[in-house]
């Protein structure tokens, strides 16, 4: 846009590293909840995410990202950029001063395509594969596209009033976060829940998805710099700390209360810590960080222990219980732990002693979950109505592999 | 004292482990076993070539009785794993020679329930 401009090779080249970073965080998420499916349904999680990850990719290039960035609103953006006309390869500064606005756009990218992805884990295991293609693309356009103006868009209301999101709590997480809850609500329990509960068919697969998550997030927090600076060092550095505090931190509260330590614990804690230092990357310092780990990983231990218990809800991989809950928790925390030694662009937080900020990240989260739960709720219960969001019993006990995808994951002999 | 062994649909087991609680019959044995009767086989498809003759995933149940309980433990299970369409599966009983409980050698009719 403005011609004096001058790309950075630096930052261009961390953008670009960053960016593919993140793309891996899907086929990571995949295996992360295709290990804790039983094995008739890992390629269904498979296939949901990967389709995803082909889809909402070039939904973002024709119209996902104008609707998200392009100058509108106040809620959402404009068609002004569809097909990516005008995005071009000089930097724009609105954005990101010293990049290719492109490099922006793909790095925003990768986020479109992973936020409806975490939401499989609510519906995982009973959800029809077309309804699910279905509700994915209107989910993406009519909940993220809007919801990443307000919060990261030029004008966007959420962003005027000063609310942190530093790579994506609100956006990303509680937005996926309450979705997940309202999915799991509308398509009802799986026909095995509570009677038989059921193991994760492949423990190491979870294992290896979190480890590429961790590995991702290095590229979803530290590139929402959007550039090779201190920023970004600090936000690897803190992103790094709350996953180890929260990993540590539920292996713990395992060891307490259930006995003992368990991987599965231990994986879950440090996705929880991952997603409630996303929001607080760039604001918050070791401090911070630690203390947001270790909250991060007692409030989901909370919510998916006893919460999900009590109400009845069949969140079958906790996709509320851990970006949901541990997402409301980051939002908020930002607000208490910001400093603005750490970052001049933010602001200080409650025990900086400014209370402002810490009310504003409530508005702001609570914006998110209001909007989230109704349009989820219209779009599900829409889909529902024409397609029919869940398989017929019978499919269901066989599981999506074969009655979906007419394949299997897993033969007996050659 | 009889064997009775069923193979049934995987997508029934839990229906038919429900069915036979029901009756009272706590003692199964589960494994996986490959094969098919008159239906040959699903098609598969793998990239566009399809596979058939395929051999079928199945359950086999283990269940040893005595026998005033023989006729319960076929009774639910066909209520569990009968679908009315090819593949259902079969219930074959034998004649038990002996049974010994291991832990206590206690051996016949009281060793198997």
């Amino acid at each position: 846009m403005d011609s004096k401009l001058v790309i950075d090779t630096g930052d261009t080249a961390w953008m670009l590293i960053s960016s593919a970073l993140v793309m891996l965080m899907t086929p990571g998420l995949a295996f992360f909840y295709g290990g804790l499916v039983r094995r008739k349904n890992i390629l269904g999680v498979l296939m949901q995410c990967f389709i995803i990850l082909a889809a909402l990719s070039l939904q973002w290039v024709l119209f996902g990202y104008s609707l998200s960035f392009a100058p509108g609103n106040g809620f959402l953006g404009s068609l002004q950029w569809f097909g990516l006309n005008g995005v071009g390869l000089e930097p724009y500064s609105d954005y990101s001063a010293t990049i290719p606005h492109q490099a922006f756009m793909i790095f925003q990218g990768m986020f479109a395509v992973i936020t409806p992805a975490l939401i499989i884990g609510a519906f995982a295991e009973r959800m029809k594969f077309s309804a699910f293609l279905v509700f994915t693309l209107l989910w993406a356009t009519f909940v993220y596209d809007p919801m990443a103006h307000m919060v990261w868009g030029v004008g966007g209301w959420l962003r005027n009033l000063g609310a942190l999101d530093f790579a994506g709590g609100t956006v990303v997480h509680i937005n996926a976060g309450i979705a997940a809850l309202v999915t799991a609500i509308v398509i009802g329990k799986r026909k095995c829940y509570k009677k038989h509960p059921t193991s994760p068919h492949n423990l190491p697969f979870s294992v290896l998805g979190a480890a590429l998550l961790w590995f991702g997030w290095f590229g979803f927090n530290a590139g929402s710099a959007l550039g090779a600076n201190g920023v970004a060092v600090n936000a690897f550095v803190v992103t790094n700390t709350a996953a180890a505090a929260a990993a540590l931190c539920w292996a713990l509260l395992d060891w307490k209360f259930n006995r003992n330590p368990t991987m599965l614990g231990t994986i879950s804690g440090a996705v929880a810590g991952l997603v409630a230092i996303t929001p607080a990357a760039g604001f918050v310092g070791i401090g911070g960080a630690i203390a947001i780990g270790l909250l991060s990983s007692v409030f989901c231990f909370i919510a998916v222990g006893f919460i999900k218990h009590k109400f009845g809800y069949d969140d079958s991989l906790d996709a509320f219980g851990i970006h949901g809950v541990g997402g409301i928790w980051g939002s908020l925390a930002t607000g208490l732990f910001a400093l603005k030694s750490i970052n001049p662009a933010g602001a200080d937080g409650l025990f900086a002693g400014n209370p402002k900020l810490f009310l504003v990240q409530i508005a702001a989260t609570a914006a998110t979950m209001v909007y989230a739960f109704v349009a989820t709720y219209i779009l599900f219960k829409l889909v529902d109505k024409f397609i029919g969001v869940r398989v017929v019993e019978e499919e269901e006990a066989m599981g999506l592999d074969l009655t979906q995808h007419n394949e299997r994951a897993y033969t007996m002999l050659e | 004292m009889k064997l009775i062994i069923a193979i049934i649909q995987p997508h029934r087991l839990e229906l038919v482990k429900d069915a036979l609680y029901d009756a009272d019959v706590n003692l199964i044995t589960v494994s996986e076993v490959l094969g098919h009767g008159r239906q040959k086989g699903v098609a598969e498809v793998y990239r566009g070539i399809k596979e058939t003759g395929n051999l079928l995933r199945k359950i086999r149940l283990e269940i040893a009785v005595n026998d005033n309980f023989v006729d319960k433990t076929i009774e639910a299970i066909t209520k569990g794993a009968c679908t009315g369409s090819i593949g259902d599966g079969k219930i074959f009983v034998l004649d038990l020679a002996e049974c010994v409980r291991i832990r206590t050698s206690e051996k016949g009719s009281s060793a198997i329930g």
